[in-house]
């Protein structure tokens, strides 16, 4: 269980190859001895390199098989990840795609890889991790959504779209957790330069990994249910949810 | 009555959500042990454990203080049955008029005797009497085996359980050693002492002459007044030594709550400031030098208990104790740990310095002969965790341990070295309980 000072002994990452995750995992285990981390993902390089990074901050890490195009790999991945020691203290859902928006809303085939990644996959796990913790009695849930969900542009509303599926579906769960005693943390991140944006040219107040990890840790510290980050994010996003669309339809973004 | 929420320790950290059910008659008891799912199930009385030690994330919690019945009383021999619920508090108001006092008693009376058996308590007199455990004649353990044994100090399990933190088994009653006396007051010699060289030799030098002894330090001061403080020593007071107008009113025993703390405090109020200044006011206003001041025993023993919820003032981040044992002749090591502290300006009102007696058999007990310092300190410096991480290195390093009743964030790994006789504890337990039917956030996170 986290402790008084918010050390975690265990932590579960559903994506487990995302350089958000694994910055927020090293900011969160920061200086502590003995931190179990199972990383759930596609087995290959990309899963072993994560393994090896965080081996190197001398943290105990598992690996788990999951694919969130896969169905029937959820919930055994939860299961394992569970059952394999002591209770988790944090899970984090940072598996997403991005997608090319150019080809998901002309392609069916291209939608609903997004739909099912971005969406249905993060509602299941969601909803078996909130069970295994409920039973437990305690730990906190982030969930990696995206300011993308807060207003559909037409540069990536497909992907928003999802994200604003998944972001409503974790904020709802975070209701029904609480009288668990189950933080559940949405995260709204703006651009982030990773290997998820690789390529792409670079928003304003885009941002590292790091600093998006750190303000997760915070958030988990504060009992927070919605963070975003940059901070400043939220008030940018206020006032773009706001604008009449004539102007926000004619903005570069 | 079943309740579903969530509990925190008296630190007001690390909440978990247990099924909370209040303690009905032995046979419901045993129904409840019998029906623990598989998060298990545990005692909690008072919740005065500043930690997770009263807490069973996902499993069920007793709530003992419904059974709170004193069952017999003889003043001849100074024996009281009680129900595990019943708190200090309430052994104090009632027995203290028949001229019987509580054999430990330690900083507050709410705790339930189950708690302090569990926890294996002590006070200020743990240098003459020891802890606890040493006063408790006999007691019934509800096992996870659904049989209830009543235990005596021949037993092994009795003191796997005095100590145990809960979890051999559930205790429901116990027989208590009570201690008499003619008064409800002590006599009270008070001393400043410049520095903690000072100190040490004070306490080393006197301490074996009082009954009770204790020492409060200013862990904000440094260089030459560095552990600067004032020693309190005292004795039960006879019937002669109390002024005459006392006498007639000797065993009277009445403490009065003076404030509660308001539901809703800030954060950051106990800062480094506000707590120099509140230390430097409390040092400058004890005297010099006084002796045989007649002190109640609330004002003497519990002199929080008289701010109800005071563990509020701490905000809502809460606050952590951190309390150490060091064996005689680690003293560098205390000074260097005091040093840390207040090198840190970590703040902390309440640094109480304590010289421990011989050891007791419960194998988890915490008191081992030596000095104890206990501090609470506030939440929310990110300096927190590296700080008391190397403390807990110095004290290992010493041959210390730390107060398992305390602890909110020690670690597996470093509870091995502390208690060398945790294996043996543990083939106990698994003797009584394979199955680890009572278990606490506490045994999950220590891996007990």
């Amino acid at each position: 269980m986290k402790d008084a000072i918010g050390n975690v002994q265990r932590v579960l990452v559903l994506g487990g190859t995302s350089d958000i995750a694994l910055a927020t995992v090293a900011r969160l285990t920061a200086g502590r001895r003995s931190v179990q981390v199972t990383l759930a993902a596609r087995p290959g390089e990309r899963r072993s390199a994560a393994t090896a990074e965080l081996q190197s901050l001398s943290l105990q890490v598992s690996e788990v098989d999951f694919d969130a195009t896969d169905r029937s790999s959820y919930e055994k991945a939860v299961t394992l990840a569970f059952d394999d020691g002591g209770d988790i203290d944090v899970v984090i859902v940072a598996f997403g795609l991005l997608g090319d928006q150019a080809r998901a809303w002309r392609d069916v085939d291209a939608a609903l890889d997004l739909v099912q990644v971005n969406y249905a996959a993060a509602v299941a796990c969601g909803v078996l991790v909130g069970e295994r913790l409920r039973a437990q009695g305690h730990g906190a849930i982030v969930a990696m959504s995206s300011v993308a969900g807060e207003r559909p542009r037409k540069s990536n509303f497909v992907y928003g779209s999802t994200k604003a599926g998944m972001d409503s579906f974790y904020t709802g769960l975070g209701d029904a957790l609480a009288a668990d005693g189950i933080q559940v943390m949405v995260v709204r991140p703006g651009f982030v330069r990773s290997k998820m944006t690789e390529g792409l040219k670079a928003a304003p107040l885009s941002q590292t990994p790091e600093q998006v990890a750190d303000v997760i840790v915070a958030g988990l510290r504060d009992g927070r249910r919605t963070v975003w980050a940059p901070p400043a994010m939220r008030w940018v996003m206020l006032a773009l949810r706001h604008l009449p669309h004539p102007v926000f339809s004619r903005l570069p973004i | 009555m079943d309740d579903h929420r969530a509990l925190q320790g008296w630190g007001r950290t690390s909440p978990s959500v247990a099924m909370v059910h209040s303690a009905g008659d032995d046979v419901e008891l045993v129904r409840l042990v019998a029906d623990a799912g598989p998060r298990g199930v545990l005692a909690r009385g008072l919740g005065s454990s500043y930690g997770d030690a009263a807490q069973n994330g996902g499993g069920v919690v007793v709530d003992m203080t419904s059974r709170d019945r004193v069952l017999s009383v003889d003043t001849g021999t100074a024996l009281v049955e009680v129900e595990s619920g019943v708190s200090l508090d309430q052994l104090m108001r009632l027995l203290l008029p028949l001229g019987l006092f509580v054999p430990v008693s330690p900083g507050t009376r709410q705790v339930t005797v189950g708690g302090a058996i569990a926890a294996d308590i002590h006070g200020k007199n743990h240098h003459v009497d020891g802890s606890f455990g040493r006063h408790v004649v006999s007691m019934d353990l509800l096992c996870a085996d659904g049989t209830i044994r009543t235990l005596t100090p021949e037993s092994e399990l009795f003191w796997a359980t005095v100590g145990g933190m809960g979890l051999t088994g559930l205790v429901v009653r116990a027989t208590l050693r009570m201690k008499k006396v003619e008064s409800a007051y002590c006599l009270v010699d008070t001393e400043r002492c410049v520095n903690l060289d000072d100190l040490l030799a004070r306490m080393t030098e006197g301490d074996h002459r009082y009954t009770y002894s204790v020492a409060w330090i200013d862990c904000l001061a440094s260089g030459a007044s560095l552990g600067r403080s004032v020693l309190t020593r005292g004795w039960p007071a006879t019937l002669e030594q109390l002024p005459r107008k006392l006498r007639d009113h000797a065993l009277d025993f009445h403490p009065r709550q003076l404030a509660v703390a308001p539901p809703v405090f800030p954060s950051g109020m106990l800062n480094r400031a506000t707590v120099a200044a509140f230390n430097e006011v409390w040092f400058r206003k004890a005297p010099r030098e006084r002796r045989g001041e007649v002190q109640s025993i609330a004002a003497f023993f519990h002199p929080l208990d008289a701010v109800s919820s005071w563990n509020r003032i701490y905000g809502p981040k809460g606050f952590l104790q951190y309390q150490f044992v060091v064996p005689f002749g680690a003293e560098d090591t205390l000074r260097r740990c005091i040093e840390m502290l207040s090198d840190a300006g970590q703040a902390s009102f309440l640094a109480v310095l304590k010289r421990f007696g011989a050891q007791g058999d419960g194998h988890l007990s915490f008191p081992t002969p030596g000095w104890t310092l206990a501090l609470d300190i506030p939440l929310g410096a990110p300096i927190l965790g590296g700080l008391l991480d190397r403390l807990d290195a110095e004290v290992i390093a010493a041959g210390g341990r730390e107060y398992l009743a305390k602890d909110s964030r020690l670690s597996a790994s470093e509870v091995a070295p502390m208690y060398p006789r945790l294996e043996q504890w543990r083939a106990i337990r698994k003797g009584v309980d394979p199955d680890g039917v009572f278990t606490s956030d506490l045994a999950r996170r220590l891996g007990l």
